[in-house]
């Protein structure tokens, strides 16, 4: 297959980006997306340019490191994937493509299609956890949990922090992210206790971040490549009212 | 044989009482001396992340290192199938003593006996904790925690979460360790790479870092050193292994002067995703897990096999009597729940025979027709949907309705740093944990295990014993990083990086890194021997010439640079290449996942030499110019009794 590739090409934080054309032959259609820009760094290196910068690792759509908008699309035009996933099979021979990093104002970009996430992580600072030492604790037995509600916690906790619900949101919103641990813990009995206090201060630190607030469009969850339901916002907004409740 | 540095420093007593005699006798330090103290952790894994955050909640200074965004993208979280403990909550006769037993057996009689019946005595803690944290582990009806099986064991013990166990595990010590980030006692650099160990006095002193946003070098201090930053199974370029994971810190606490132990064994996981063509980046494993449900066969008649490849008929099409399930014919007892090393190579026995069912011919099937016929859609997608919904996205075949094609993969190394009981290496205050150290798996890793060992490292034996050093620093001040030794050290990672760059050859750095995975995966993967090793011995020799003649490295290093990063990796990579080849060489026989041909049964099983090799090889760094030389660790077994691995009956 070949293809036409316009790239968001940006050397640094402090520089302004833009797009650069190029054509990529010979790509088997098995060839995931990210092999097919291997082959397209490959080739640049050869010529003595700059090859693309972008973030991937596990390559099997668990580690939530790769990104890239392309074609308007979180991950690509494939439901329920992450870019790494997304194979050239899905597009049609000839096809002009755009990559674009994630656009927010809450992750810079860093160089190319690389952004800087720190921020989820400084919300996941602010709250979500369990305030558990290690050691002293109860056999893992003593308190059932329905498996109803462990499978709900799982539900939620599929979450691979990638960041595509962000760059989704028209307003830049990180609710599903935020929702989806707030959940996941407040679905266990264990993570109940710190359920009102958690929410209030991962909302206030995803505030102060930047991140913009939601408004229910519920493009996240369809952009989502492991598909968290918008049901965990409700959740976490109910756990919200607690707390200012709670005041 | 045994060498002065080589001191397991196993405690005496019976096996089940070591660790309790052992903690009641090391020295603890006083929470008023922790807050004195710091302490470097390379890597964020389960390992790196559980030890991180423990030894926070403890008071002592931690800082953090990762390279990627954040800590919870380690490769960790890709494991999929599970994590084991000896609850014994099925009532099927588990006990700390048969997980030990099985680990011990699973490794081929090649780990310390000490250490496996630590790690299997502390697992039962990791579930309980894990489960404190809010991990979301499988639940039955009744609300109790669920198992299943997995290989090399015939009891139930592996705890789950679907099919992301892994990714569940760290985001418990992720949570946990970013719960101290906030508290302020662990620092975290993301984006951050360790390119050198300082040493002063022959100890441990901290590291020199690249900011791999900024390209700036740093220099980071401490008292103790913790490397976490898993295996070397990307010398292989094609593995199960995340991209960027590498064996760089290793490496450097090689030519430091820390042993490293076992280097040639490495295991190829019988089910991953086959090879697809020379444009691929990295094999995708389908979880062990599978097998628990999955049967694994080849037709019995090579006509099937031909019309397969033509694809003039599916896999379902060929009726049950015509199929192959050559792992229930050949290991009755255990089917197709055998260990890794014994089914993987079966597959290769299999395809080198001519019945590879795919183009490639290097493919065979793992087929879950019967159990769907047995339990419904519904189950097996319950148990497995994740798996089948990312084996689908690869493949674009369905299997509900046809079987998976799977072939071996390289997926972890159980060889790694020496330690000893203490989990520090051969240089004082430098400890190894998790995948990066040698201690627990011995000739071949059981599934489930690798969880298992990584948390308990981090979690439970790490924050006891490095208080047993630590307590004799609780005079030394703060590391003083404009110490001659971090001068010379930054100097020399910043020629290391001039000298990358100045080559200005042609290749591009994947190029040649594929160049080195074609030759261990050829001369130094499921099948070794001699002539075979001596190649590749030769060939890494002339690779590492053109490494440092002609590859190619653009841009510059004070910017993001992947592919600077990547060059220095490499290098890395072709040097435990080599200490892989010159230890699969020197172990005359086959054991676990290391198979050397030439030592055999007259069935195809690998034939062990305990007369010979009973010992843990640990590789001692002699210079640039010399071969490494090599140390012997006896194992002694005090407590089981040695035998042929029989997964027959």
């Amino acid at each position: 297959m070949k293809f036409k590739l316009k790239i968001w090409r940006q050397k640094n934080a402090k520089t302004k980006g833009q797009f650069e054309t190029y054509n990529i032959e010979n790509v088997s259609p098995d060839t995931s997306f990210l092999e097919m820009l291997d082959i397209l760094n490959d080739k640049l290196i050869k010529e003595g340019k700059a090859p693309v910068s972008f973030d991937h690792d596990c390559r099997e759509g668990i580690c939530g490191m790769c990104s890239l908008y392309i074609n308007g699309r979180a991950h690509g035009p494939d439901d329920e994937v992450t870019t790494c996933q997304l194979h050239m099979r899905k597009f049609k021979d000839g096809d002009t493509i755009t990559v674009e990093p994630w656009r927010s104002a809450a992750f810079p970009v860093i160089k190319d299609l690389v952004v800087d996430r720190y921020a989820f992580d400084k919300i996941l600072q602010a709250g979500g956890f369990i305030s558990v030492n290690t050691g002293g604790v109860p056999d893992g037995n003593t308190i059932p949990v329905s498996k109803e509600n462990a499978d709900e916690s799982m539900d939620a906790a599929a979450c691979i922090g990638c960041g595509a619900c962000v760059a989704t949101c028209k307003n830049g919103s990180a609710m599903l992210f935020v929702a989806a641990r707030v959940s996941s813990l407040a679905k266990l009995p264990q993570g109940k206790i710190e359920g009102a206090k958690r929410a209030k201060a991962m909302v206030a630190k995803m505030d102060e971040l930047g991140f913009g607030g939601c408004t229910n469009t519920q493009a996240c969850e369809a952009e989502c490549p492991k598909a968290i339901s918008i049901s965990h916002i409700a959740r976490l907004n109910r756990e919200f009212l607690c707390a200012k409740i709670q005041e | 044989m045994s060498d002065i540095k080589l001191q397991s420093k196993t405690p005496d007593g019976p096996l089940s009482e070591k660790w309790t005699r052992h903690k009641a006798a090391i020295k603890v330090v006083s929470p008023a001396n922790k807050r004195k103290l710091e302490i470097i952790i390379i890597g964020t894994g389960l390992g790196g992340a559980s030890a991180a955050a423990s030894l926070g909640e403890l008071g002592y200074n931690v800082k953090i290192f990762c390279i990627s965004d954040s800590p919870r993208r380690a490769h960790s979280i890709a494991a999929q199938g599970g994590i084991n403990a000896a609850k014994n909550y099925q009532n099927d006769n588990d006990s700390v003593y048969r997980l030990f037993y099985d680990t011990i057996k699973g490794g081929d009689y090649r780990s310390r006996e000490a250490n496996v019946y630590r790690l299997a005595e502390v697992s039962r803690n990791i579930i309980d904790q894990c489960v404190a944290q809010g991990v979301p582990f499988a639940r039955d009806y009744g609300g109790m925690l669920d198992n299943r099986s997995f290989g090399g064991a015939q009891v139930s013990r592996t705890f789950y979460a679907r099919g992301q166990t892994g990714q569940q595990l760290l985001l418990g010590a992720y949570a946990a360790l970013n719960r101290q980030i906030a508290k302020g006692s662990v620092k975290s650099y993301t984006r951050h790479e360790m390119l050198d160990l300082v040493m002063i006095d022959g100890k441990a002193k901290g590291i020199i870092a690249r900011n791999l946003v900024t390209g700036e070098i740093e220099r980071h201090g401490a008292h103790a050193v913790v490397i976490a930053s898993g295996g070397y199974g990307n010398v292989f370029f094609l593995s199960t292994n995340a991209m960027n994971s590498n064996c760089s810190a290793a490496m450097q606490c090689y030519r430091r002067g820390a042993y490293f132990a076992n280097p040639c064994f490495a295991q190829i996981h019988p089910t991953c995703i086959p090879v697809h063509g020379d444009q691929q980046s990295k094999l995708t494993l389908m979880s062990e897990s599978l097998r628990n449900d999955g049967r694994i066969w080849v037709p019995k008649k090579i006509e099937d096999v031909e019309k397969l490849r033509k694809k003039e008929i599916k896999p379902s099409q060929i009726p049950e009597e015509e199929r192959d399930y050559y792992l229930e014919r050949r290991y009755p007892a255990f089917g197709n729940l055998v260990p890794r090393d014994v089914a993987s190579r079966a597959a290769k026995e299999r395809c080198d025979a001519g019945y590879g069912v795919n183009e490639t011919g290097l493919a065979v099937f793992l087929d879950f027709s019967s159990a769907i016929q047995r339990l419904g859609e519904k189950v097996i997608s319950e148990r497995y949907g994740n798996l089948f919904q990312m084996y689908e996205k690869i493949t674009d075949v369905n299997p509900y309705k046809e079987p998976m094609t799977i072939y071996p993969a390289i997926h972890y190394t159980m060889g790694g740093i020496w330690v000893d009981y203490n989990l520090m290496t051969t240089i004082p205050g430098l400890y190894a944990i998790g995948e990066a150290n040698f201690s627990d798996h011995g000739g071949n890793r059981l599934g489930a295990s690798a969880l298992m060992q990584g948390l308990a490292d981090g979690y439970f034996v790490l924050p006891y014993t490095i208080g047993d050093y630590l307590a004799s620093q609780i005079q030394v001040p703060k590391t003083d990083t404009n110490h001659e030794a971090f001068v010379e050290a930054e100097k020399q990672v910043r020629e290391k990086i001039d000298r990358i760059f100045n080559i200005k050859g042609k290749q591009p750095v994947d190029a040649l890194h594929k160049k080195l995975g074609q030759i261990m995966w050829n001369y130094v993967g499921m099948a070794r021997n001699e002539d075979g090793l001596k190649k590749a011995l030769e060939l890494i020799k002339e690779l590492r010439k053109e490494f440092w003649s002609d590859v190619y490295v653009p841009g510059e290093n004070s910017e993001f640079n992947q592919e600077l990063e990547k060059a220095v990796r490499l290098a890395d990579f072709i040097e435990t290449g080599n200490l892989m080849a010159l230890d699969a060489l020197n172990r005359r026989e086959s054991c676990g996942g290391h198979f050397r041909e030439e030592m055999q049964t007259e069935d195809g099983e690998t034939r062990r030499d305990d007369e010979n090799f009973m010992y843990v090889s640990a590789w001692e760094y002699k210079g640039k110019e010399h071969d490494p030389e090599l140390h012997k660790e006896p194992l002694v077994y005090e407590t089981v009794h040695l035998s042929t691995r029989n997964y027959k009956d």
